[in-house]
């Protein structure tokens, strides 16, 4: 890290670095660009991952914040923030061409605060209508559009901004060709797993692009989260990823405990990561069933729910949720685990042993699944990281990027597990790493039970959660990758502004670059391969 | 063994006695179309009971049992309901083929459906070429899902129609070359004579190896035919929503479906015909006794068994098997299964020269 602030101050001597956990620079926005490529392109330690993009409206002025890290260290991250010189036009470097991930939460930023990207190739409003007024993330925001009951023409213009002659010039392109055959997959379709647009161009039965129409679900949490408590606000994490919401929510309480300075007893630790695994695993036999009945194998996805119910009968039994927990709390878990919870966990690590045998017989073994799989929808290790592919998918693609190994978090460090990789990065890849993440999971559940401790379950918080003002970054594994909190504080009781990281965005974002050239039945298989879950996209 | 032929002759006498042949032929037709609609009917929903309690044991459920003794009622219930559900009419459609194409269907499986011999004397159609006229009337079905898929204006349903007609075209080949196996080997394309000559021995048991890769290209062609998975490509629902038949409601619905299980026991009923000696009990030459309790049970009973273990296997397939993609459906079908079918027919024609069949 001393190297990188040397590398900073050299490059850009204007920069602002300031010394805390993790490396916060502050550059002007004329300076950004290049210190963004010297990040990304140096010889001391490249920055090639862009973990969050995250619009901010702080002190009247309108920015970007920029968490990266480097896939050859990934441990460690590096905060740059950089502000518009204006609010009427706000405009900002593009960091798209670097990172390909930059190019969705670009216009998710822009979407909710009117920055525009010099540089972006397609700056349209990602969640929002096209036709809705103003941007509602700024702190100055007043709402002046009406309910509108009437249906809308889909868009078909996206718009770029470059820089010609020192003047900022707006191009329109068409995003798909006038005599394209043009498939509507989704918003009510199968296969996308819930309510995701997908515009496919065919040819034939080959796929030539994809365009992605997200925001049909979207519920503005973010938005929310700014006038309400920290207490209140925790429940919205569990809907998120509602298939991995038990540890979204460990994700949110972690980041408020870490600001606040409370204690979470050695109990709770335990019965969180106890119950982050389960919900991996949980999580992971609905991805490989839906992805089975996806390619038309519905014996496998009734295998696959029918032992998931279990997990969900232990849930039940100790939170009374069965997919949405609303367990962890600040300071620790609502309440003790029930007393049957240890017997339970262990007949249940043994049983989930014995049918893992089973979907490998009818599924992994098929010689028709196998062909529809191998080789399908290669994902390379360079575009996974670049496109923040995280969780198994990105493991399939060989990026080390599991959380828990990389960044240890709560009592990960006490128990020993394999992170599960695989280099090839296609469809039959991303789906042995879920099942190969299981029997890891369950491995960790098995040591955990055994030096389950005895003590509180919670510590005591006051009833009025103030945080002291900083900025705050949390990042936890999910059962579909990294799952990052941003929390800026202003000493309040609520947020000034939080954000979360969704691993999902970052799987819809690559279906265009791996699907292309594929067949219509791969692009349905390679999305049930990367196991996206819309409301996680539409937060 | 009984023959019904018993039955069918009385029942031409006695009306021969009282009538003028006009009239005669007019009631038995009439007598006949309602028989085999009542038992069309029958057929499909035994085996919409039958899918969906084998799929439900598959996969560790239940399957229907509230309607009736183990839910044996159920399809019944099924059958009224989509009766009286409304045909829901679709804008920006071309009306008389959307309107035709579910007849279409159901008349294509119809048809062949009155050339299967289900007993001794027991067979509607007996032409001197009924191998072909079922090859032919079955594949007019194609003509119906085409007109489905392009009449609906629906994209997937034209994917869907487009995806069926390439696999059925295809298909179809090395079904009539599987076919075309055991006609080489029995002389004569008439059903009945067909299982006449399987009465000391089944087909299957007497045309060495080439009549079992002919059986099993068929089974698999024929799986492929009624458009089922693994092969059901051209309904797909998790990539199609629904393929050709996306846009069709109420009882236009039915149709499809209705003649969808019924081509899935047509095509079971043909291999059980020309593989497994159709009605023809089990028969071991030399073991007179076994031979005549064999006898005993009833033509009926043989056919509909053999049709039923082979409609088993059929689910059992289905409900194991992932889908094929397009590209790979066409490799299995034009570089395996058609090659090893036209080389077998070949071998098929050496051994009937040489004699060397049992």
């Amino acid at each position: 890290m001393e190297n990188i602030k040397k590398l900073i101050s050299e490059v850009v001597p204007s920069a602002v670095i300031e010394e805390k956990e993790p490396l916060t620079v502050t550059v002007g926005n004329k300076d950004f660009r290049l210190l963004a490529e010297t990040l990304r392109k140096n010889d001391v330690l490249s920055f090639d991952y862009l973990n969050q993009l995250i619009g901010i409206d702080k002190d009247e002025k309108l920015g970007v914040v920029y968490q990266l890290s480097s896939s050859e260290q990934p441990g460690q991250t590096i905060v740059l923030h950089t502000y518009a010189d204006n609010r009427e036009n706000p405009e900002l470097c593009s960091v798209s061409d670097l990172w390909d991930s930059a190019c969705i939460n670009e216009r998710e930023a822009y979407d909710f605060f009117g920055i525009r990207f010099i540089g972006n190739p397609d700056m349209r409003r990602l969640f929002l209508r096209n036709d809705w007024k103003g941007f509602p993330l700024r702190k100055d925001y007043v709402n002046e559009n009406e309910m509108s009951v009437e249906s809308h023409e889909m868009s078909d213009i996206s718009t770029h901004f470059s820089v010609v002659n020192d003047k900022v010039e707006e191009k329109e392109e068409n995003v798909f060709e006038n005599d394209e055959y043009v498939v509507n997959i989704g918003p009510q379709h199968p296969a996308t797993h819930g309510v995701l647009h997908y515009r496919v161009a065919l040819d034939g039965e080959i796929v030539k692009k994809v365009d992605l129409n997200c925001g049909y679900i979207h519920r503005g949490i973010e938005k929310l989260s700014e006038s309400l408590a920290y207490p209140q606000i925790l429940h919205f994490t569990d809907r998120l990823d509602y298939l991995s919401a038990h540890i979204n929510r460990h994700a949110l309480c972690m980041c408020i405990e870490k600001a606040g300075e409370i204690e979470v007893p050695e109990r709770a630790e335990y019965i969180r990561v106890i119950m982050d695994e389960l919900t991996r695993i949980a999580s992971h036999l609905l991805g490989w069933s839906c992805m089975c009945m996806d390619m038309g194998a519905l014996t496998a996805f009734i295998y696959g729910m029918r032992d998931r119910e279990k997990i969900l009968d232990i849930f039940e039994e100790n939170c009374g949720g069965r997919l949405i927990t609303n367990y962890n709390v600040i300071g620790g878990v609502m309440q003790d685990v029930h007393q049957n919870f240890r017997k339970q966990v262990k007949e249940y690590v043994n049983y989930q042993r014995k049918k893992l045998k089973e979907y490998h017989a009818i599924y992994t073994g098929n010689v028709i699944a196998r062909g529809r799989m191998d080789g399908v929808g290669v994902l390379t290790k360079e575009k996974a990281i670049s496109f923040g592919i995280t969780g198994p998918s990105g493991r399939a693609s060989g990026f080390h990027c599991d959380v828990r190994k990389i960044a240890p978090y709560s009592i990960y460090q006490k128990v020993k597990f394999n992170e599960v990789m695989r280099t090839e990065g296609d469809t039959f890849a991303r789906y042995i790493v879920r099942l190969e993440e299981i029997e890891e999971s369950l491995n960790i559940i098995e040591q955990l039970v055994e030096s389950f401790p005895d003590g509180e379950y919670r510590s005591k918080t006051k009833p009025i959660i103030k945080l002291p003002e900083g900025e705050y970054f949390e990042r936890v594994e999910a059962a579909r990758g990294e799952f990052g909190v941003y929390l800026a504080s202003d000493g309040n009781k609520t947020p000034y502004r939080l954000h979360f990281r969704s691993p999902s965005m970052a799987l819809v974002s690559v279906m265009d670059t791996i699907t292309r050239g594929e067949k219509i039945a791969d692009f349905i298989a390679i999305g049930g391969s990367l196991d996206y879950v819309v409301p996680d996209i539409d937060r | 063994m009984f023959d019904f032929q018993i039955v069918t002759s009385w029942f031409d006498n006695l009306l021969r006695g009282c009538m003028p042949e006009f009239w005669v032929l007019f009631i038995e037709f009439v007598v006949i179309g309602i028989a085999l609609l009542t038992a069309y009917a029958l057929i499909a929903l035994a085996l919409i009971y039958g899918e969906r309690k084998i799929c439900a044991f598959f996969q560790c459920r239940l399957g229907p049992n509230r309607v009736g003794w183990k839910g044996l009622l159920q399809p019944f219930a099924d059958m009224f309901k989509i009766l009286l559900k409304e045909i829901i009419s679709i804008n920006h459609i071309d009306k008389v083929l959307f309107y035709i194409a579910p007849f279409v269907v159901i008349i294509a499986s119809f048809l062949s459906f009155g050339a299967i011999p289900f007993g001794k004397g027991m067979q509607v159609l007996d032409f001197n070429i009924g191998i072909f006229y079922v090859l032919a009337v079955s594949s007019l079905g194609i003509i119906g899902i085409l007109l489905a898929g392009w009449a609906s204006n629906n994209k997937f349903s034209m994917i869907g129609a487009m995806r069926s007609g390439a696999q059925l075209v295809s298909y179809e080949l090395s079904a009539s070359v599987a076919l075309l196996t055991v006609v080489v080997l029995a002389g004569t394309m008439q059903l009945s004579e067909i299982v006449e000559m399987q009465q000391d021995g089944w087909f299957i048991f007497k045309g060495h190896i080439p009549m079992i890769i002919a059986f099993i290209s068929y089974l698999i062609s024929g799986h492929a035919e009624t458009n089922r998975g693994p092969f059901d490509l051209p309904e797909a629902e998790s990539e199609l929503t629904a393929g050709y038949h996306t846009e069709y409601s109420g009882i236009q619905f039915g149709f499809f479906y209705l003649s969808e299980y019924l081509n899935m026991f047509i095509i079971a009923s043909i291999a059980t015909t020309m593989f497994l000696g159709g009605w023809m009990p089990l028969h071991i030459s030399g073991l007179d006794a076994f031979n005549q309790v064999m006898d005993y049970i009833p033509s009926v009973v043989w056919f509909l068994g053999k049709t039923a273990l082979l409609v088993f296997f059929s689910l059992w397939v289905r409900w194991t098997f992932p889908r094929l993609r397009i590209d790979q459906l066409l490799h299995l079908e034009w570089k395996y299964i058609l090659p090893i079918n036209m080389i077998n027919l070949i071998v098929m024609t050496i051994i009937v020269v040489y004699g060397w069949h049992f």
